[in-house]
């Protein structure tokens, strides 16, 4: 572990043993541009500080100098991970305020979009989470898997990591012919590796070891933390927005929300698998129930699209938790504000150092990934 | 649950005997997907130069620049301009494909590209149909040299689909009588935009600004289309009338030069600018009010403007608007010229017209009504009495085609004039239009109207008849669509012969078939097949072939000069080659419509202003 300390030496820094610690952004256990500095003593951290200022962009307020459309290639790039729910919050915001809405067939698009986005980014992930901890092979065959998925939205939206696919009033293009066979093909070869996953990861007794038990959250801490997503759903709580206030097609077919209740690490991961399969299962779904018809309602010419003033909150369930969107128009042709509840924030601050008070070194990584943190999330 | 096996990951270890799933680049290349989102494509040819990709960019990536080889074509769209790739800017998201009207920018599947220059990262598209030395065959093509440069040929990626486009392709419909309602009387046709409607037709415009270019007057249409979008029709007014006084009557007859170059017409229907500045005059109350115009401080110059039609009225207000003292001649008895005379009420209604030339009068310009000049007034006198004159006198006299009998033909303009008298003429049953053109079918459509209130329930009929083709008939195609909707026969590719008399009584047109109408070099020459005729029945022949002027009027010695092609010749101000004599409209340019007219006379108003200032 690259770790550069010195001795404090400041008088109510505690004991004589203690030290700082940078961990990031240059080190090897942290994905993402993000680091936390920690005061340790010995191997027992007193306090970790988040430091996610390495991204910053300043997407809210450059979307303000663009029009309504001309936002699409930005928005994306607040998550890398996963741009399609930022994709998705973004349009509806504006259709919200325009009073538009998609076709029907747009919106079992959109659904299967963006259960197909939830899927690779859970792979990228699991790539982190393996990789981390010292799995290679199970995390080489989730970037393959990752990738079998990006041919497909290649296939359906021209980008392999930066899709601009969902927009106002619908989606940019219809599927292309026979998309859906070969994304059951697709979905087929990444599902028959599950029980190869289970082998070597999820049932290994090695990730056991060192999963469990760490970074344990209860149920009420995690609420009055803000935790959603899986960090909650590991707690046992039952909670996802496609299910407490569905959108785009989700109400249309059956499915469960799984969840754990041990609240550590190793719940956290599970829940991510079981989430990723119950993913697939959806698509099956919504690719039979899909309707026939248009996919897209067109908008006004982008010059002159002028939306009227007021003001919306529109929420999704990212594949790492809540992803909320705030949107004002003043009844020009730019947002007047827009503002992100991205799910790494509360997960990635405040839950993270909360988590690791009292924990020792060596799991720091393992937790703050755990918690599935995208930094660029939170430093939009 | 039960702690997990230390064992199972053994189960890994048959990955050791498969394949890699990894591609050995460069021996093995993936494939992109059709719809790939590379570097672009544009085809050179369908491309305007609009500059819509550049607008739209979020990035900036995308400059217009000069194209040296390209000339620019204002009257069919053409800017000469053609947009230039900054690839370190790009982010392949695809929207200047959405935007692009001509859909001639795509992107291909290719994105590599190799280079020790970042200069080359800056790029100017085009595609395989122009550059054959970038988009190579197969067989030419190596990845090991792919480069913006050295690219495939049938490579696309990302392509335009107007389903999807960020435009709209179609107007709003203007609403309008049906052709069984509007064949009996001579109501306005065309209804004119809701403010709604309005609204919605002005949010299609791109503001590219092709349009201006294309009007003769130059009118700054974007910012009156964007006004009107802004429920602002003040403001848009305001702005029409800088180069355009008379909007009531653009708004309606204007020949719309400003459409064919419209970007959103080359796959769609193009903006409908012209009901767009109608909507603009018509929700104005009053335009003085509006418009806030005050003739400017008086000089003590005084300008002779002879003809009050589109050009002498445009004159007229622009030189108020200066302060010079104006005085219009014309032989009828209110103001409009040809614009009277011409387009029948169901086109231009009398109230539109009065509402411009009223407007105008407002100013203070003096009209001399009845007075011909020539006649009642010498243009000597003129030539000595005021400052400067203006002659923009049109095209009055009807042409003949020589034919046997034609005495007994009625003139198109003595008829359409007569036509508007309360005293409307009687016409025959079986009437027989000569001339392809807009006039000819003004002709028989005001023959039409006619027929039904003089002979309602009976069967009549109007038939025109014309030496050019289909394709070659001078008359615009909105014309030709509606006259054939209300019931007129058109008989293209004929020439008339003789019109055929029987004790004394007209009883139709003896016809030739016609075996071309323009010689090699595209002059007007017809030639018949004299064997193969035809004979239209018919009790009245009218002749709409086409007006000539009549400038008599000008004495001999003062030796007024002409180009080849019979039109009066002036300079860049607008000056004929007598000494304070200016000229504009019909006379002068070979557009030969109001707007091209306006915008000669707004020339010649700048040439007499700055001849008078000079004094």
């Amino acid at each position: 572990m690259e770790v550069i300390g010195r001795a404090s030496d400041t008088a109510d820094a505690g004991s004589e043993r203690e030290l700082e610690l940078y961990f990031g952004p240059q080190h090897l256990g942290m994905v993402g541009n993000f680091s936390i500095t920690l005061k340790v003593e010995g191997d027992r951290i007193i306090k970790a500080t988040a430091n996610p200022g390495y991204l910053h962009r300043g997407f809210e307020k450059l979307m303000e100098y663009r029009t309504w459309i001309q936002n699409f290639p930005l928005v994306c790039r607040v998550n890398v991970i996963e741009p399609d729910s930022m994709e998705w919050v973004y349009a509806r915001a504006v259709e919200k305020l325009a009073g538009i809405e998609a076709p029907e067939r747009a919106q079992y698009i959109r659904s299967i979009y963006l259960e197909m986005a939830r899927i690779a980014s859970h792979l990228f992930g699991l790539w982190a989470y393996s990789n981390m901890l010292g799995f290679d092979t199970p995390a080489q065959w989730a970037m393959y898997h990752r990738d079998l998925l990006l041919d497909r939205f290649e296939e359906l939206t021209g980008g392999r990591v930066y899709h601009i696919y969902i927009w106002p009033g619908g989606v940019r293009r219809d599927f292309p012919d026979g998309f859906a066979d070969r994304l059951v093909k697709t979905l087929h070869s990444i599902g028959g590796c599950v029980p190869d996953y289970d082998a070597t990861f999820f049932n290994n007794r090695l990730f056991y070891e060192r999963a469990h038990g760490v970074g344990k959250l209860t149920q009420q801490q995690a609420k009055t933390l803000g935790a959603t997503g899986q960090t909650l759903r590991a707690t046992g709580m039952k909670y996802d927005i496609r299910k407490v206030e569905p959108y785009a097609a989700y109400d249309k077919i059956p499915w469960e929300v799984p969840t754990r209740e041990e609240g550590d690490a190793y719940s956290r991961v599970w829940v991510i698998r079981d989430e990723m399969i119950e993913s697939v299962h959806m698509i099956f779904k919504l690719l039979d129930a899909m309707p026939e018809g248009e996919v897209y309602n067109s908008v006004p010419n982008p010059f002159k699209w002028r939306i009227p003033p007021g003001e919306t909150y529109v929420r999704c369930e990212s594949s790492r938790g809540e992803l909320g969107l705030y949107m004002v128009s003043d009844g020009g042709d730019k947002p007047y504000k827009v503002h992100f509840r991205t799910p790494s924030y509360p997960h990635g601050l405040t839950i993270l150092e909360k988590l690791l008070e009292g924990a020792s070194i060596a799991d720091v990584g393992n937790t703050m990934i755990s918690l599935y943190v995208v930094a660029p999330e939170i430093d939009r | 649950m039960g702690k997990p096996s230390i064992l199972s990951p053994f189960r890994a270890i048959k990955y050791l005997f498969q394949k890699p799933v990894t591609l050995r680049y460069p021996f093995e290349k993936k494939e992109p997907a059709p719809r790939y989102r590379g570097f672009h494509l544009n085809d050179w040819e369908q491309c305007t130069g609009c500059g819509n990709c550049a607008d739209i960019c979020p990035n900036e990536a995308i400059t217009m620049i000069d194209v040296p080889e390209i000339e620019p074509d204002p009257d069919s769209g053409e800017k000469g301009e053609r947009p230039q790739l900054d690839y370190g800017r790009c982010c392949f998201c695809g929207l200047c494909v959405d935007i692009c009207p001509p859909g001639s920018l795509r992107l291909s599947r290719d994105y590599l590209h190799i280079h020790f220059d970042t200069d080359t990262f800056t790029f100017v598209p085009q595609d395989d149909k122009k550059d054959c030395e970038t988009f190579l065959p197969a067989e030419e093509y190596s990845i090991l040299k792919a480069s913006l440069t050295h690219r495939r040929r049938d490579y696309e990626g990302f392509s335009s689909d107007l389903d999807y486009a960020l435009f709209e392709p179609e107007r709003v419909p203007m609403a309008e009588l049906p052709a069984e309602e509007r064949k009996s009387s001579f109501i306005e046709q065309v209804i004119g935009y809701s403010t709604e409607e309005a609204i919605e037709e002005a949010a299609r415009c791109l503001e590219c600004e092709l349009c201006e270019a294309a009007c003769p007057a130059n009118l700054k249409i974007a910012d009156y289309v964007k006004a009107i979008y802004e429920g602002d029709s003040a403001r848009a007014l305001r702005t029409i009338f800088e180069d355009n006084p008379l909007p009531a009557i653009c708004g309606r007859i204007c020949m719309k030069h400003c459409e064919d170059a419209c970007s959103l017409g080359l796959r769609g229907e193009p903006v409908a600018i012209r009901w767009l500045k109608r909507f603009a005059s018509d929700s104005v109350q009053d335009y003085r009010e509006t418009l806030g115009i005050q003739p400017g401080p008086a000089t003590g110059k005084s300008i002779a403007v002879i003809g009050a039609g589109a050009g002498g009225l445009a004159l007229a207000y622009h030189l108020r608007l200066k302060g010079h003292d104006v005085t219009v001649f014309d032989s009828l008895d209110a103001g409009g010229g040809m614009l009277r005379i011409g387009p029948p009420r169901y086109r231009l209604p009398e109230e539109a017209l009065d509402r411009d030339v009223d407007f105008i009068a407002s100013l203070g310009v003096e009209f001399h009504f009845n007075t011909t000049v020539g006649k009642d007034v010498q243009f000597d006198e003129l030539l000595q009495d005021y400052d400067a004159v203006f002659i923009g006198v049109g095209l009055g006299v009807s042409r003949t085609a020589r034919i046997e009998n034609e005495d007994r033909a009625i003139m198109a303009l003595d008829f359409l004039e007569q036509s508007k008298l309360d005293t409307r003429p009687e016409v025959g049953r079986q009437i027989i239009v000569i001339g392809g053109g807009n006039v000819a079918m003004d002709v028989a459509r005001t023959c039409v109207r006619l027929q039904e209130a003089q002979y309602p329930g009976e069967e009549t009929s109007t038939k025109t008849v014309c030496l050019e083709s289909w394709d070659e008939m001078p008359a615009t195609e909105e014309e030709i669509k509606e006259s054939k909707e209300e019931g007129i026969q058109i008989n293209p590719a004929w020439g008339p012969k003789a019109i055929i008399l029987e004790d004394g009584e007209v009883k139709g047109l003896d016809c030739k078939a016609v075996k071309s109408v323009f010689d090699e070099d595209g002059r007007f020459s017809p030639t018949f097949y004299e064997d193969k005729t035809m004979v239209l029945e018919g009790d009245m022949v009218i002749e709409a072939i086409g007006q000539g002027y009549d400038l008599s009027f000008i004495p001999d010695e003062l030796s007024l000069e002409f180009t080849e092609r019979r039109k009066v010749k002036v300079d860049e101000n607008g000056m004929t080659s007598i000494e304070g004599v200016f000229a504009g409209g019909d006379i002068v340019n070979v557009n030969m419509d109001a707007v091209t007219a306006i915008a000669d006379a707004k020339r010649a108003a700048e040439g007499i202003h700055k001849m008078l200032s000079q004094h």
